[in-house]
This record gives structure tokens, C-alpha cells and sequence, in this order.
């Protein structure tokens, strides 16, 4: 367990850089990059971001309290507004606007 | 470098619209959970990487272990990996902005370094550079701006940490519709809640990276034939 924050904050930042500069160190003697890793590069982020997402409302109960429906209202308006706007500052604002609302105001 | 700076300036003005936004929500964000200005600052200058920064909020709160931080860092942010490939002899030619330049790689910066053409007289390295300088200060500004403000306006922001939710649902939306196949996202989907009701919140993480890697390895040739991920747009 760690919770001095200027560590972590070290830590995230060493291995953020790790990653961008991992191409550029192993890659960059003219070596072929190896298969699987080109296809995890690309199959892997949609995964990612799904478990993002299930981590974001791991602390949701629905058994009890609002049962995560603010939370469902909110990321379908997210999902539906960015279908249609494709606007990146107009489907985070609202959702984010509705669940504030939603939690300050209607499931109180 | 002046006129380097004015051009990367225009270029980089929807990007400035973008991070001031989601700066100052991350700079918020972190406010609220006790850590101000000074970590927005310095955690914008050192990491400068979107959901990462989001996600590190809920480091600095406590209770991981360092391994699973540095796990859920290099998942996070192994998209950066396919970044580079296509920079690796530019930057190489850029000299003492080579590691900056590395450091820098941003989705958005990546997007506006692929699609950044030569303009006569602006020497091109400098221009590239000042495009990721500005964008990182762009970043930097907006993050410490929200912590700022959460500490002065005294508003109720009870839920906006929901900002992080709804950027990964964007993410995730962009991702379904670029995707022609949508096995990688439901396998994220599976594993990360069939891994939380088995693990519980505080353990799940580790265990549905681990098991969606398995079972994209696992499902690799149907994957693909599929045919390419991303529709020819």
C-alpha cells in the first residue's frame, strides 16, 4: 500500500513515459515490430476503456440508496448525445451537469 | 521561433478549447479530494496524460499497492506504444527536442502532429514542438485553473467526479463507432464485471486486465478476420 501522493504521482509519471517512449527504444533500430503487439496495441484500448468503466461505478450498489440509476441516466445520455454530436465538450458537460443534478437534486 | 509559435497557436486553438475543459475538471477533481493547486500542477507538468490523471485521482486517495499502480498505468496507457511507431525517425531527427517530444505524445498532439502539412518559411521541428509545447501548457493552465477555482468558489460539487465517467463513456463511443468489431469492448465489459462481483471493488482491476488480454490472445483470429479494426472512414 502506498499513499504518499507525490510518490504515486512519480510512479504514474515514470510509467506514462515508459510507454510513449517504448516504440522509440526497442523499435527504433529498424526492428520489425512483433505481431501480437501491433494487434494487442489495437484490440486492447476498447477493452481498457470498457473496465474504465465498470471501475468508475465499481462503488454503485444496486441493491440499495439511488441503485445506480442516476448513474445509468447519465452515461446514456453521455452515449446517446455523442452518437449523435460526436462533441466531445457537449456529451462530457451534460452528462456530467445531469448527474450533478440528478444526485444533488432527485435522488437526494 | 516566433512565427513557429503563431502558426502551432492556430493549429492548436480546438486543443485549447478541449484541455482547458477537461484540465479543469481533472484540477477540480483533485481539489475535491483534498489535494490542490500544487498537485494539479504538478501532476499536469510530470504525467500529462488525460485518463490517467483521472484514474490517478483515485490513486492518490490510497489503498493500492504499487504493483497494481504501475499495472493499471502501462494498461491505461498502452495505446502510446502504436503512437510513436509512426514518429520514431522524425523525432529522431528533432536533437535536443527528442525527449520532449516523446514525453509530449498526447492523443490529441498526435493527431495534430499527423496531420500537420509544411508551411513555407516556418522551420517544420520548431513548429512540431511548439505544438507540443503549447497543448501541454494548455493542459498545465487548465488543470491548476480548477483546482483554483474549487478552492474559491465555494459551489456544490457533489458529482463531478462523474467528468471521468463520462470521458471514458465518450472514449468508449468513439471507439464502438470506429470498431467494425465490437468483441474487444464486450470483453472488457465481461471481464471487468464479472471480475468485480468475484473480486469486489477494491481488487477487481488486475484480474479483468489480465483476463481480457488472455482472452483477446485467445480470440485473436476471429478478431481478425473480422477484417481491420478501425472502418475505412
Amino acid at each position: 500500500m502506498t499513499n504518499n501522493p507525490f510518490f504515486i504521482i512519480i510512479i504514474v509519471a515514470i510509467f506514462t513515459f515508459i510507454t510513449r517512449a517504448v516504440p522509440f527504444a526497442i523499435f527504433g533500430g529498424k526492428k520489425e515490430v512483433p505481431a501480437y503487439i501491433t494487434y494487442l496495441g489495437k484490440a486492447l484500448p476498447p477493452a481498457v476503456m470498457s473496465i474504465l468503466i465498470v471501475y468508475c461505478l465499481k462503488n454503485v450498489d444496486i441493491t440499495s440508496g439511488s441503485r445506480g440509476i442516476p448513474e445509468f441516466i447519465s452515461i446514456a445520455v453521455v452515449i446517446i448525445l455523442h452518437r449523435w454530436k460526436r462533441s466531445n465538450l457537449l456529451s462530457i458537460g451534460t452528462g456530467t451537469i445531469l448527474y450533478m443534478v440528478l444526485i444533488q437534486n432527485v435522488f437526494v | 521561433m516566433r512565427k513557429a509559435l503563431k502558426f502551432a497557436f492556430f493549429r492548436t486553438i480546438p486543443i485549447f478549447c478541449g484541455y482547458l475543459f477537461l484540465g479543469m475538471a481533472f484540477g477540480l477533481l483533485l481539489q475535491q479530494a483534498g489535494f490542490g493547486p500544487f498537485w494539479a500542477f504538478i501532476s499536469s507538468l510530470f504525467i500529462y496524460a488525460g485518463s490517467m490523471q483521472f484514474v490517478l485521482v483515485s490513486f492518490i486517495g490510497g489503498g493500492l499497492g504499487v504493483i497494481s499502480i504501475i499495472i493499471m498505468t502501462l494498461s491505461i496507457n498502452c495505446r502510446h506504444i502504436f503512437y510513436g511507431i509512426s514518429f520514431i525517425e522524425r523525432f529522431k531527427s528533432m536533437g535536443k527536442k527528442y525527449l520532449y517530444m516523446i514525453f509530449s505524445l498526447t492523443d490529441e498532439t498526435y493527431s495534430l502532429l499527423c496531420s500537420s502539412e509544411t508551411l513555407p518559411g516556418v522551420d517544420e521541428d520548431k513548429y512540431l514542438f511548439s505544438i507540443a509545447l503549447l497543448d501541454h501548457c494548455y493542459w498545465i493552465f487548465g488543470s491548476v485553473l480548477g483546482a483554483v477555482l474549487g478552492e474559491i468558489i465555494p459551489f456544490d460539487t457533489t458529482g463531478v467526479d462523474f467528468a471521468m465517467t463520462a470521458l471514458f463513456a465518450v472514449i468508449f463511443t468513439e471507439q464502438w463507432l470506429s470498431f467494425k468489431t465490437h468483441i474487444p469492448a464486450v470483453t472488457g465489459i465481461i471481464c471487468g464485471t464479472v471480475c468485480l462481483i468475484i473480486f469486489g471493488a477494491d481488487k477487481f482491476i488486475l484480474p479483468a486486465m489480465i483476463s481480457s488480454v488472455c482472452v483477446l490472445m485467445i480470440m485473436k483470429n476471429i478478431i481478425k478476420e473480422r477484417g481491420e479494426f478501425e472502418n475505412d472512414k
